[in-house]
């Protein structure tokens, strides 16, 4: 069995790990073993018409292709600055895992923006989760993209918070709200992210809620797990970038 | 920041070599999507291909899923059987939907 023993601190008060390890990676890899099975579903449901009508919509010219390759090497690059944040942890630098946690963030920030350009793109040319100016025949078009896309995206806005609290820990709150703030304000009140950008005011709540409920220190383990949870984000990308964009190029 | 026991190679190189791959992998899709290089059904062939190598490399290098014991990777093998299991039953059946001209 397994040869590597988590340390508990009480010798002989528990059994070793079935899996070698600490139970907050097993957790994090449980929590993705689900969320992959979720993505999955919707993956499907998006792949399933695609294939299955030969009047799918293929809306993503130059520029869409261009900006969705420029979001994949986002996150690529994301995934590189991450685990070396977390070699930095290990090597218990604090100072660089903090670096490359907030490059991650910034790669992470420039992918939701980039994507959220796309978004007010597409809508501005009249689509919508029940229609697309496209193809009348195939309205769940607009309603599987917006959804796997927007699962997505929620996902990697989630990342961002949660990578920003363990690297900054409760300095972070105040730049989260002026991030809301910033964002709320700049965007015209017409355009869907108006309303969507207050998913980070509750992110700010539930963030606030925690760091004061159970304030600590983010460990090398933290920064390990929330990486895991970064690396998937990046995993399930690497599925919606083809299925999504590249199959449905629009042919000049 | 505590010190975390370490069991394999940690040496930064090795990620910059995986993450230039990925690049490069991404620049392949792209290339063969963009130019119709292929028919919509090879095409999907291709693009999973090169999807599933991506994933393969960011699960064992980024993720360190490659240097865990055994039973966590067969443990976390389920979801990759249960995605591939779908793969399989949608993909063909939609397949069969435009061989059957069903508009």
């Amino acid at each position: 069995m397994a040869d590597v023993a988590v340390q508990h601190g009480i010798a002989g008060a528990y059994e070793p790990s079935l899996f070698g390890t600490y139970s907050k990676k097993i957790g994090m890899w449980l929590f993705l073993l689900s969320d992959s099975l979720t993505f999955g579903a919707l993956l499907f449901a998006y792949s399933y018409g695609r294939i299955s009508n030969p009047q799918w919509p293929t809306p993503f010219g130059k520029e869409s292709i261009f900006n969705a390759t420029i979001m994949t090497a986002c996150l690529l690059s994301s995934s590189l600055t991450m685990v070396l944040g977390v070699l930095a942890a290990r090597r218990g630098d604090g100072s660089w895992t903090r670096n490359w946690i907030l490059a991650t963030m910034f790669f992470g920030s420039a992918f939701i923006v980039l994507h959220a350009m796309e978004w007010s793109k597409l809508i501005g040319e009249g689509m919508t989760p029940f229609k697309n100016p496209w193809a009348a025949t195939v309205p769940q078009f607009g309603g599987t993209f917006f959804t796997l896309t927007g699962m997505h995206m929620l996902h990697v806005t989630i990342g961002v918070i949660y990578l920003g609290v363990v690297s900054l820990r409760k300095k972070f709150l105040p730049i989260l709200l002026g991030i809301w703030l910033v964002a709320w304000l700049a965007t015209p009140a017409d355009n869907v992210f108006h309303i969507g950008v207050h998913v980070l005011l509750i992110g700010f709540v539930v963030v606030t809620t925690i760091l004061i409920l159970k304030p600590k220190d983010y460990d090398a383990h933290d920064v390990e797990v929330s990486g895991l949870y970064w690396h998937f984000v990046d995993l399930v990308w690497m599925f919606i970038f083809p299925l999504v964009y590249l199959m449905s190029t629009k042919v000049v | 920041m505590h010190d975390v026991a370490t069991t394999h190679d940690e040496g930064k190189g090795q990620y910059f070599w995986v993450w230039g791959a990925l690049l490069i992998l991404t620049a392949v899709e792209v290339a063969l999507a963009y130019n119709q290089v292929f028919q919509p059904v090879r095409m999907l062939e291709a693009l999973m291909i090169l999807s599933v190598i991506k994933s393969a490399l960011i699960i064992g290098y980024f993720m360190h899923l490659k240097f865990e014991i055994a039973a966590m990777k067969w443990v976390l093998m389920i979801a990759v059987v249960v995605c591939l299991c779908l793969m399989f039953i949608f993909f063909p059946d939609a397949f069969r939907i435009i061989h059957l001209g069903v508009k």
